[in-house]
């Protein structure tokens, strides 16, 4: 069969509150999710600084065994929990804040024998935003960055330090994670 | 670990708008100066949030019998499959819609479009895809209404779609656009789909074998993801 053309993405524009509202979806440990629960916070800005008030950021994880709940994921040797997603979606607040509240994944395989740092996909969607932006979350703390397939191919550091959420202490642990859209300190944002 | 994993299919230049779209004053500032970094499709790419109904609540693909009373315009169906680019469907994921009421307004705090609301019309809806990919929402016709991209820029009569398909990489946000609208011609939101056939294909058809007698007026709209690679590798 001829190969189909994807549909072509557009903005969701400003005016999406009322139909991608999931005040339940800000939550991932709400079930009572196993492993370490997490606050990640952040704010979003676009090129001139200005906060971005009308943003939606969506997440993907692991739990915090590092399994995916998804069928593609079939290691016997990692459990699922039954009480985590993985997934979750909030909108940006005034100021362009938002926050999730998680367990840290654990890690996951890359590809070949390597593995994966403990990290968190990101979906950035917002007015102006045509195609989705995605980066990753990964966490300033832990030693396996080193070693992290993904973040070794990125040769500028100062890019590379884009996508290390930064320990703010407290409890649950908070891990600060600002989305710069453009600009100076733009978040690295991957063609996947 | 022996699983055999296969990414999915790269986007082909020039099928996607850009990033950047002047037109579209929104984009200048809103997107990334920096060229993409390139990644390698992994597990976390390939999987993806799955919509047991726990994680998506219950359908709801009526938007015209939420309220007590009827909302006004044009009762519309729209209705089609989800295929993956070699024509597969995409079973059990989640779709989600929303836009204006008929008369070009918002169910939204900051549009002060001065046109009535409906009290009758909240215009958000969702549905998860049928076994065959299939999916069927009733709504009413969406109305044009003014943005302030450029002085009396008027959208394109338009309904926004969310869909996930089976993976991380497969998320697809986009507009769906009705033949015949005389403001398709000076939408940057339509404008920036590069091709005709892109155009095209985010355009519903009309298909008078879906209108209802009496009732209703039929619209045909098929989404596209992307597709998997043949190539694959070990994870």
């Amino acid at each position: 069969m001829a190969r189909l053309t994807p549909t072509a993405w557009a903005t969701v524009g400003p005016f999406f509150s009322f139909g991608l509202d999931r005040p339940d979806w800000r939550d991932l440990t709400k079930d009572g999710a196993k492993g370490e629960k997490i606050l990640i916070e952040g704010i979003m800005t676009d090129g001139d600084g200005a906060p971005v008030p009308d943003g939606i950021v969506e997440i993907w994880q692991a739990n915090a065994e590092g399994r995916y709940d998804h069928p593609d994921d079939a290691r016997s040797d990692k459990p699922l929990d039954p009480n985590f997603s993985g997934f979750g979606r909030v909108f940006t607040d005034a100021e362009g804040k938002y926050s999730f509240l998680t367990v840290k994944p654990g890690p996951v395989p890359g590809r070949g024998n390597a593995l994966q740092a403990p990290h968190v996909m990101v979906s950035v969607f917002a007015r102006g935003i045509i195609k989705r932006l995605v980066t990753r979350i990964y966490f300033a703390d832990d030693s396996r960055n080193d070693a992290d397939p993904v973040l070794g191919r990125i040769e500028d550091k100062s890019r590379r330090d884009t996508l290390i959420a930064q320990p703010q202490g407290g409890n649950p642990a908070k891990y600060r994670f600002d989305i710069r859209l453009q600009g100076e300190g733009e978040t690295a944002f991957f063609d996947i | 670990m022996t699983d055999i994993l296969s990414s999915y299919k790269r986007e082909v230049e020039g099928d996607q708008p850009p990033l950047h779209y002047p037109d579209y004053k929104s984009t200048v500032k809103r997107n990334p100066a920096r060229a993409l970094l390139p990644l390698d499709h992994t597990l976390s790419e390939v999987t993806g949030p799955v919509f047991r109904e726990r994680l998506a609540g219950p359908d709801r693909a009526d938007l015209t019998t939420q309220h007590k009373g009827q909302p006004i315009g044009e009762r519309i169906s729209i209705e089609g499959w989800v295929l993956d680019e070699d024509g597969r469907p995409v079973p059990n994921t989640l779709i989600e819609i929303w836009q204006c009421n008929s008369s070009g307004r918002y169910l939204h705090p900051v549009d002060q479009h001065d046109a009535p609301l409906d009290p009758n019309f909240s215009g958000a809806g969702q549905i998860v895809t049928n076994a065959e990919g299939g999916y069927r929402f009733v709504t009413i016709k969406p109305g044009e209404y003014p943005w302030r991209n450029t002085p009396n820029a008027w959208r394109a009569a338009h309904i926004h779609f969310s869909l996930f398909g089976p993976a991380f990489a497969t998320r697809l946000i986009c507009q769906l656009y009705f033949p015949g609208d005389p403001l398709l011609e000076w939408d940057p939101m339509f404008q920036c789909i590069p091709t005709q056939a892109g155009k095209d294909r985010v355009t519903a058809k009309y298909d008078p074998t879906l209108s209802k007698a009496e009732w209703s007026l039929g619209y045909r709209f098929n989404f596209v993801l992307r597709g998997r690679d043949s190539t694959p590798w070990e994870a």
